[in-house]
């Protein structure tokens, strides 16, 4: 395990625009660039098709037949196609972000429609019995209702992102990848074991940030910690069926 | 893509092979693996958080950082295909762990009673009722991992680990689209080959859900 600390221990790594912080900061930068255009695109379709459950079929094809695609090849193959049609500084980065993006977006929607889905219906009844229009329907019992599987989707999706960018150092994407890619072309296993060291944290670090989160904007009502909870009366956070929607890391 | 796989067939082959071979014995190895350590957390509570959030900081970590650092932990070549074995099993394992555990739990307690009513006890119970009995989500669990496998044995070929995801690099390196292509193609052909045999074998398993509907 020494090597790793090799690298990282050496105060020139730490500094400039090949630095570690600089490198973070770029991985960083990807990541939450990606996670936001796929919020902005998975999270109103995930409501739209769970709230009228239209086109349900169609997103859950969509979203396996890109599961079965593998990430490396498809971040390679659309670099190719399109990054020679596009302004040198933007050659890279504009191809890889998207396909951050096309990654990000499966995990995010089916879990935002299953949880919809999956609100009991004598809860929705009963809102709509109360005089509830549509949309406070929505927003006022079912998202709540949803929101520990849509976080949830959130999550898999932001550690599918973090993945991803690493290996599109490979495309000459900046960030953690880098570390390993560079390495790796100049045979220093050290400086490959720093990058995937930092890269594991970066991940375990976002990961937690989205489990903190989600403990403070899911309802206590709905997570039933208002109760005791083992582990037979877990509140239903990912029901073993939904398990499935949860996209490996890359 | 015709000619390059007419001019590389026998290399496409092997590569094909060797990422068939590297994505399922992490499968294997990862479901026998899986299953003793998913009845310990069903059965005993306390091991149960342990084992379940072990299996989710493992699941959040990047393949490509586990590929690199496994060389330092277990002393192998940085080239070895070996290292993305033992990743992906880790990955394998991480995944069903929970399945299984959830899956255990759930066999319905009147059907555990019933089957210890008609004589069935210990490993026989466990082996010829309840692990029967979550067979189905178990599968449910294998193709997600099948699916996950194929894809990240593929970016073995950052490590040169020869397969079939050395098409992307090569590919990528002679800037020819329809060689990733090809890769890509292959790569969803065996990740279909797969979940068929996945899904074939979990339906053979579990006859009688036939024999009710």
């Amino acid at each position: 395990m020494g090597v790793i600390w090799d690298y990282l221990g050496n105060s020139s790594h730490w500094s400039g625009p090949e630095g570690v912080p600089a490198r973070v900061l770029e991985h960083l930068e990807y990541t939450f660039l990606a996670l936001a255009f796929v919020c902005l695109i998975a999270l109103p379709l995930g409501l739209f098709v769970g709230h009228t459950g239209r086109g349900s079929v169609a997103i859950a094809g969509t979203a396996n037949a890109l599961r079965a695609l593998p990430d490396f090849g498809l971040l390679v193959y659309v670099v190719l196609l399109i990054s020679g049609r596009l302004p040198a500084d933007l050659a890279y980065l504009l191809p890889s972000i998207l396909v951050l993006v096309i990654l990000g977006i499966p995990a995010v929607l089916s879990a935002t429609y299953a949880g919809i889905q999956a609100v009991d219906p004598a809860a929705r009844d009963a809102a709509k019995g109360m005089g509830m229009t549509g949309s406070q329907v929505l927003w006022r019992v079912e998202v709540p209702n949803a929101m520990p599987l849509i976080l949830s989707g959130v999550r898999s999706s932001m550690l599918q992102i973090v993945a991803t960018a690493t290996i599109a150092a490979y495309v000459s994407l900046g960030g953690l990848g880098r570390f390993i890619i560079d390495g790796q072309s100049q045979r220093d296993y050290s400086q490959m074991a720093a990058g995937a060291v930092l890269v594991g944290l970066l991940a375990i670090v976002l990961d937690l940030l989205v489990a903190g989160i989600q403990r403070l904007v899911v309802s206590p009502g709905v997570t039933g910690r208002f109760r005791t909870a083992g582990p037979r009366r877990r509140p239903v956070l990912i029901s073993s069926s939904q398990e499935g929607s949860v996209v490996p890391t890359t | 893509m015709i000619a390059y796989l007419q001019d590389h067939f026998q290399q496409t082959v092997e590569r094909f092979y060797t990422h068939a071979w590297l994505a399922v014995l992490p499968l294997v190895i990862g479901l026998v693996l899986a299953i003793p350590l998913g009845w310990l957390a069903s059965r005993y509570r306390r091991v149960y958080p342990g084992v379940i959030n072990l299996a989710g900081l493992l699941y959040t970590l990047p393949s490509v950082a586990l590929f690199v650092i496994m060389p330092s932990i277990i002393h192998t070549k940085i080239l070895s295909p070996i290292n993305v074995v033992v990743a992906l099993t880790i990955y394998t394992v991480a995944l069903l762990v929970r399945v299984i555990a959830d899956a255990l739990i759930s066999v319905p307690a009147d059907v555990r009673s019933a089957a210890v009513a008609m004589g069935f006890t210990g490993p026989g119970r466990f082996l010829r009722v309840d692990l029967p009995i979550a067979v189905p989500v178990i599968v449910a669990g294998l193709r997600v991992a099948a699916a996950s496998n194929v894809g990240l044995v593929s970016v073995g070929a950052l490590i040169g680990v020869n397969q079939l995801g050395s098409l992307f690099t090569e590919g990528f390196t002679l800037d020819v689209g329809s060689i990733v292509l090809l890769g890509i193609l292959l790569c969803v052909l065996l990740a279909l080959i797969l979940d068929t045999t996945i899904v074939l074998t979990g339906r053979r398993l579990t006859t009688w859900q036939r024999a009710v509907s």
